[in-house]
Formats: C-alpha cells, structure tokens, sequence
C-alpha cells in the first residue's frame, strides 16, 4: 500500500475522531529542523500533534515514544515503523554507551524534526508534571535545534490513561513561539522555561 | 422544486453580500455580528444540501447528514459538560451506539422503536454503566448531564429528518402522495430558520423588553412576539403551498406559531445552560469550531413537537376519509 496515501487518511481519521483545533501563537509552520515538545496525558497525543501540522512538515516530524508500548503487535510496530518512523526508545534498560539522547540525535540528522513529550510519562492530574532533563541534554548538544512548545487541550478525556476505546470529543492543539537554551543557562531553568512556555499557551485559550 | 431553487437564489445573495460585506475596510457594522451571519449563511447551505439530497437522491443521504450534525452537536455538548474518567465507558456508547442506532431506526421509519430507544433504552443504561464503572461522586449530576445531551442533540434533532417517512393523505386525484415528507421537512426547516432570523430583526427596535435579563439579553419580548405573528402570517398567506393544503388554512399558521414558540425555547434553553458553564457561545468553547450546537439549538426543541402535532394532524386527516 501507498505509504503516503495511508499516512493521510490516518492524519485525517485522527483529526476528525479528536475534533482537534489547530492554533498556531506567535508562530508559523515551517520545515527547518525543530523540536516540538508538549504536555502528554494520552498514547493519542503523538498522533495528534503530528496530524495537526501540515503535510509537508509532518513528513519530517518524528515522534519519540516509549519501545515497550509501540512494539507489541503488529499494528502498533506498523504504525510506529513504518508510518510515523518514530524513534523508539528504551524505557527499562538505558545503557551508559547507547542514551536515548545520542539515538535521538543519530536518527534525526540534519533533516528530521522531533515530537517529545517531556514529561516521560502520561499525567492523570490537570497540571503539567516536571520536565525530564532529556530535553536539556539534548539541547546542549545541538543548540542549533529550534524548540516549539504545543499544549495539548482535552486529550485526557478522549482517551484517558488505561481507556482502549476514543470518546470523541473536541480539542485543541496549540503551537507557541519557539524558544532556545541560552549560552550557560542552568538545567532546572531551562526546565521551568520550557515548562512554563507550554502553561502559557494553556492560559491562552483560557482567556479567550 | 422551485422553492429549493428560490432558496438557492437567496442563498447566493446572502453569500454575496457576506463577501461584499467582509471586503469593505472597517464599515459600519460589527465585525462579530457579520461572523455569526456568516456561519449562520453556510449553515442554511448545510441544511439545503440536505433537503436537496432528500429530493434527488432519496431520505437516506438526508438521515445521514441530520445523523452527522447530531453527532457534531453531542461532541459540543459532552465538551463543554464536566464530566470524570469514570463516565468514559458510557459515553462510548453514546456516541457510537445510541446515536447511530437512533438514525438508523428514523431511516428505516420504525417509529415504535426509535420513540423509545433513547428515552427508555438509553436513559436507563447510562446510570447502570456509570455505576458498574465505581465512581459515585456527583454521580446524579453526571447521569442527568449526560441523558440532556443525548436527548436534546440526538433524539429531538432526529425527528426532523423522521419527517421524510410520514405518510400524507393521497392527492386529490387519488395518488399518493409521494414527495409530501420532503415538503414537511422543508417547510419545517424554512419556517424554523425564518423564525429565528425574524425573531432577530424584531429584537432589533429601539423599545427593548428583554424577557430574561439574567439569561440572555438579546431575546426581548418585541422579538418573540413580532417574531412570531410575522412567521404565522407568512405561512397563514401562503397556505396553499405548504404541506397542509388539504385542511384548513389555519393549520399551516398554527403549525408555525408551534414551530416558532418552539424554536424560542430552545434557544433560552440552551442560552442558560451556556450561562451556567461560563462561554458565550459553544463555538469558542474550544477555539476554532462552528458552533453547530449554536446553530440547531431551535431545531432541536421545535423538531419533536412539529413532528408530533403533524403525525395528529395525519391521523386526524386519515380518520376524516
């Protein structure tokens, strides 16, 4: 099958069944090499960021996702591999030689752009839980890379945490203006900046 | 047919003077109020590309478009509701059983069955499926919630599109009458969104008697009555074009006033249950969307009511033979 005709009707599908509302704040899409980092509180999430951006730009955006949920079964490995070409990494076993941050930065290049959630994991609570250090090393090592928060409204009651079936409801997906590590800025500012940035957009649609 | 065409005709002026209207830098008039005009025109496209399906291609397109703004209206609505991860398990089914199962009952003019399906079916299994589900915080709350949504945006709007499959008495010459459910869906419709339009214009004089100041402050007495009398003449003088030809010509105009009454509740309806969740309308609730349930909120209270007086004026009419 047409790898491409299916990675549209799926952008499709997943923007019709999320309902999801596209904003773009103080921020354009673009194809240069970019790492969107946002709140995580649903396995949708990946999927819904990487349908909200425009086809041109979502053939170079590669989510990262957790190994031992996107490679058990076939569909999961399919959609993982072959569609999304996400970067799987290995939640249970970080080896000293082979961190989840030099993977990263060997399969993007100088081409593809990354989807993380820098939570590490799914937060049940409204609030937006500490940001991992990942974010930070990988920045130190490739300052170069533009960094985009996305909020992500509602996903957590379209397909809550240990919930297999979608309830269709309608949401929004928010993209900021991007942001940078400064010259010698301490990791846990860094942190609270990025963390903030995604807070932000949140209080955005909440004024409006 | 020629009505459709006459709407189409309108329609396009509408669509026109939006266009004409958007271009003009900074006139006179507020930019909001020119939006919620120009969603209002596509929606009319929506609702005619839906009587148009009926006339050409047969009720089913029909059923299925009505099927589709249902489902659009309960996602507006179950959003804008609090509801807790423990209702998740019921509101699949409502989604994805109750409201398809409810169009397709309508498609197939079982009238017995999708009478009751919501009503007694879904409305005792939504409790049970939350309680199985272990959360009983609020739990009373969250089950009414649910059952309004479902019943006003699914239930009261599918019977609009059950219009289609009424049975009207045979023409004068003896033949049935086969196209008399499209002509009861649109005049429906039409008087419907003339009401509200209508109701508007008359809400616009400069005496202004707001009905529920703390509710909503655009609906004025002036608008609710001029409103009214205004849609019951119309179908009062054109008597002879609408479905209710055979009888008197004060049906027609009876039925309208019934539609236009209906129309005024839902809209308060729905303005309090938006004054009580904070937004302004069910549009900007979550930034980008339409509004659909902005839009149909008349529809939905007038729908079950014309259908029920028109299904006695039916029977009425067949006993009379």
């Amino acid at each position: 099958m047409d790898t491409n005709l299916v990675r549209n009707f799926l952008a499709l599908l997943a923007r019709f069944l999320s309902g999801a509302s596209v904003r773009w704040i103080d921020s354009q899409p673009d194809t240069c090499q970019r790492v969107y980092f946002a709140n995580h509180t649903s396995h949708l999430d990946p999927i819904i960021i990487w349908s909200a951006l425009p086809p041109r730009v979502r053939m170079l955006a590669r989510p990262v996702a957790a190994k031992d949920y996107w490679t058990k079964g076939p569909v999961r490995r399919y959609l993982a591999n072959r569609l999304f070409g996400a970067i799987l990494i290995d939640r249970k076993e970080i080896k000293v030689h082979q961190s989840p941050v030099d993977l990263i930065i060997r399969e993007i290049g100088h081409h593809y752009s990354l989807i993380i959630f820098p939570e590490g994991g799914r937060q049940t609570g409204g609030e937006i839980g500490e940001f991992k250090s990942g974010l930070y090393y990988l920045c130190k090592k490739r300052p170069d890379l533009e960094l985009i928060p996305v909020h992500i409204d509602n996903m957590n009651r379209i397909l809550p945490r240990g919930e297999v079936l979608p309830v269709p409801m309608l949401s929004c997906v928010t993209f900021g203006p991007p942001l940078w590590l400064e010259v010698g800025e301490p990791k846990t500012r860094f942190l609270a900046r990025a963390r903030e940035a995604v807070r932000n957009l949140k209080e955005i649609r909440n004024e409006e | 047919m020629s009505l459709i065409g006459a709407v189409l005709v309108l329609l396009g002026a509408a669509e026109v003077i939006v266009w004409a209207l958007r271009r003009r830098p900074a006139g006179g008039i507020d930019p909001a109020i020119l939006e919620t005009f120009r969603l209002r025109v596509h929606f009319w496209w929506i609702l005619l590309a839906a009587l148009a399906a009926a006339f050409l291609l047969g009720h089913v397109v029909t059923v299925v478009l009505f099927g589709l703004i249902s489902f659009w209206a309960l996602r507006e609505f179950i959003t804008l509701t609090p509801t807790r991860p423990g209702d998740h398990r019921a509101l699949f089914w409502v989604f994805f059983l109750f409201t398809p199962l409810q169009f397709v009952l309508v498609g197939t003019g079982y009238y017995e069955m999708y009478s009751i399906v919501i009503p007694v079916y879904a409305f005792l299994f939504i409790p049970a499926r939350i309680a199985l589900a272990g959360d009983y915080k609020r739990f009373l709350e969250r089950t009414a919630k649910i059952q309004a949504g479902l019943l006003i945006c699914v239930y009261c709007l599918s019977y609009a599109p059950a219009l289609l499959l009424l049975k009207l008495p045979p023409l004068a010459n003896g033949e049935p009458d086969t196209g008399g459910g499209v002509r009861l869906l649109l005049f429906f419709v039409l008087i419907s969104q003339l009401s509200d339009a209508l109701q508007y214009a008359w809400s616009q004089l400069p005496n202004k008697h707001v009905i529920v100041p703390a509710i909503n402050t655009t609906r004025t007495w002036e608008g609710l009555l001029g409103g009214t009398v205004s849609v019951t003449l119309i179908a009062a003088g054109l008597w002879w074009a609408t479905p209710f030809h055979g009888s008197n010509w004060w049906m027609a105009a009876a039925m309208a006033a019934v539609i236009s009454l209906m129309g005024f509740a839902g809209g308060i309806t729905m303005s309090a249950i938006k004054r009580d969740r904070g937004v302004r309308d069910f549009g900007t609730l979550v930034e980008g969307h339409g509004g659909v349930l902005d839009r149909v909120d008349s529809l939905c209270f007038a729908a079950p009511v014309f259908f029920h007086c028109t299904r006695w004026w039916l029977l009425w009419q067949l006993a009379k033979n």
